[in-house]
């Protein structure tokens, strides 16, 4: 059978970002698939050399557009870890909430473009349409949707008042809803499990052994998730991580889905039980040291190192994304799957391009 | 009942009022706290030059002798630096987005 080599991106219409893949296919089936990255690299890590650390948080939110909290949560807590700054109790309530609502909204704008890539519009219209309430909340409580500018070094720059907590159950409550009927459809539906089940398995040993992070790694049964670290107000709430066995595509999107009412069950803990008090203390003088901080994004752990020589600007600043981590076992679903399975590949790990690619 | 998931849910959403709006014939409904457009009250202003000095992007340039305060809304993140630090509360953030800037037009503002 000749081969033939079928070029897929970097613009795509089921990519939401650009990622280029050589796909070298024999009659329909990929025999390989050879990636090539770096399309929307920015040289953001360099920036840290320029602009002041307090200053560098805006940059780090800005990393990604999805999880942008908690790329500014890592940051803030790898200068908060150098130089011991102590953050306040509430501030670190706080921290989970938006991290969580963060997580809810990358997860439903994950179920609405897997919706999309297998041709199930209405769905992924309605995906998103429950994801426009939780931006509501965002954007009442920080101020922003997308980029919620809200976390600093120290504590966090806004508080949700006694009123905004209220709105914000309410609201939840009515997610909650929306999201059951919607994950029903994820879960349930014929024509979503034929499209899902079996496709893309990862065994646990496969992810574990390829490094995968997040609810790639859950949904191949491995227990891992970085909020049992403790981070943040995550030790004095109940958790525990969401794990799959099947480790097909099918598998990874009920792990999403079960994350989703896992966040709102943390959200409501956080809100319930959160302290009166200070939401920021004041940081003085500048870091000097080297940090390494992990996280867990809605895409998997994300590590960051940071290297400071007691100036105003940082000496070294590197991030390891969920999604670069998570690459080599796209690569490695891809080989002898369908062509038509592809879109369903590629958007099963929930590819972050401009993380990455930072 | 598999096959009928999302027949139940169609009706459903079909049946209930949209949650779309015709944007932008109807304005979009401001949501109380957000960070929209950065606003110049210039009557309080002491051009201190405390936000041009807190300012991340280097979006604001105030000049104490000249009393002149330039915005370049090219720049500006609407973070809210600026704001915090104002002694004077002549800076806030509206609730509304305005438009786009695409164009780097300063905006200049002289004291008196």
């Amino acid at each position: 059978m000749a081969r033939t080599i079928i070029p897929f991106g970097p613009q795509h219409p089921v990519l939401p970002e650009p990622i280029h893949l050589d796909l070298v296919v024999e009659d329909e089936k990929v025999v390989e698939a050879r990636p090539s990255i770096g399309f929307v690299h920015r040289g953001l890590e360099k920036l840290v050399e320029k602009k002041d650390y307090t200053e560098f948080v805006y940059v780090a939110e800005r990393i990604c557009g999805i999880c942008s909290f908690i790329h500014g949560q890592t940051y803030c807590q790898a200068v908060e870890a150098i130089m011991d700054v102590p953050v306040p109790p509430r501030a670190h309530y706080l921290r989970t909430v938006w991290g969580e609502l963060s997580r809810i909204h990358s997860h439903l704008l994950w179920l609405g473009l897997m919706a999309d890539g297998m041709g199930f519009e209405s769905l992924f219209m309605h995906s998103w349409r429950v994801r426009e309430r939780v931006l509501n909340i965002v954007e009442a409580t920080t101020g922003g949707r997308v980029i919620f500018g809200s976390c600093k070094i120290g504590g966090v720059r806004r508080d949700i008042g006694a009123g905004a907590i209220k709105d914000t159950l309410a609201e939840l409550a009515i997610i909650e809803r929306d999201l059951r009927e919607i994950t029903k459809v994820f879960l349930n539906d014929n024509s979503v499990k034929s499209r899902l089940c079996g496709v893309g398995v990862l065994s646990r040993q496969e992810a574990h052994e390829m490094g995968c992070v997040g609810p790639v790694l859950r949904a191949s049964g491995v227990a891992q998730d970085m909020r049992a670290l403790g981070y943040a107000a995550y030790q004095e709430l109940e958790m525990k991580p969401v794990t799959r066995t099947a480790g097909d595509s099918y598998a990874r999107c009920a792990v999403r889905c079960e994350e989703l009412f896992q966040s709102i069950s943390l959200i409501r803990q956080a809100l319930g039980k959160i302290p009166d008090g200070e939401i920021a203390v004041k940081v003085n003088g500048n870091p000097k040291g080297e940090v390494i901080m992990r996280t867990e994004q809605p895409r998997g752990e994300v590590v960051y190192c940071l290297k400071a020589n007691g100036s105003r600007n940082l000496q070294r600043f590197r991030v390891r994304t969920p999604t670069f981590a998570n690459l080599p076992a796209m690569l490695k679903l891809l080989q002898g799957c369908e062509l038509a399975d592809v879109p369903v590949l590629v958007l099963t790990i929930d590819p972050c391009i401009s993380c990455t690619e930072r | 009942m598999p096959y009928f998931q999302m027949s139940w849910l169609a009706v459903k959403w079909a049946l209930s009022k949209p949650p779309t709006t015709r944007y932008p014939f109807v304005p979009r409904r401001a949501i109380a706290g957000s960070r929209g457009q950065l606003v110049f009250t210039r009557d309080n202003c002491v051009y201190c030059t405390a936000c041009a000095k807190k300012c991340p992007t280097g979006a604001l340039t105030v000049e104490r002798a000249q009393k002149r305060f330039v915005l370049d809304r090219l720049r500006c993140i609407s973070c809210g630096c600026c704001v915090e630090i104002c002694p004077k509360d002549s800076l806030a953030l509206s609730t509304s987005h305005g438009s786009p800037a695409t164009t780097q037009n300063n905006e200049s503002y002289s004291g008196t």
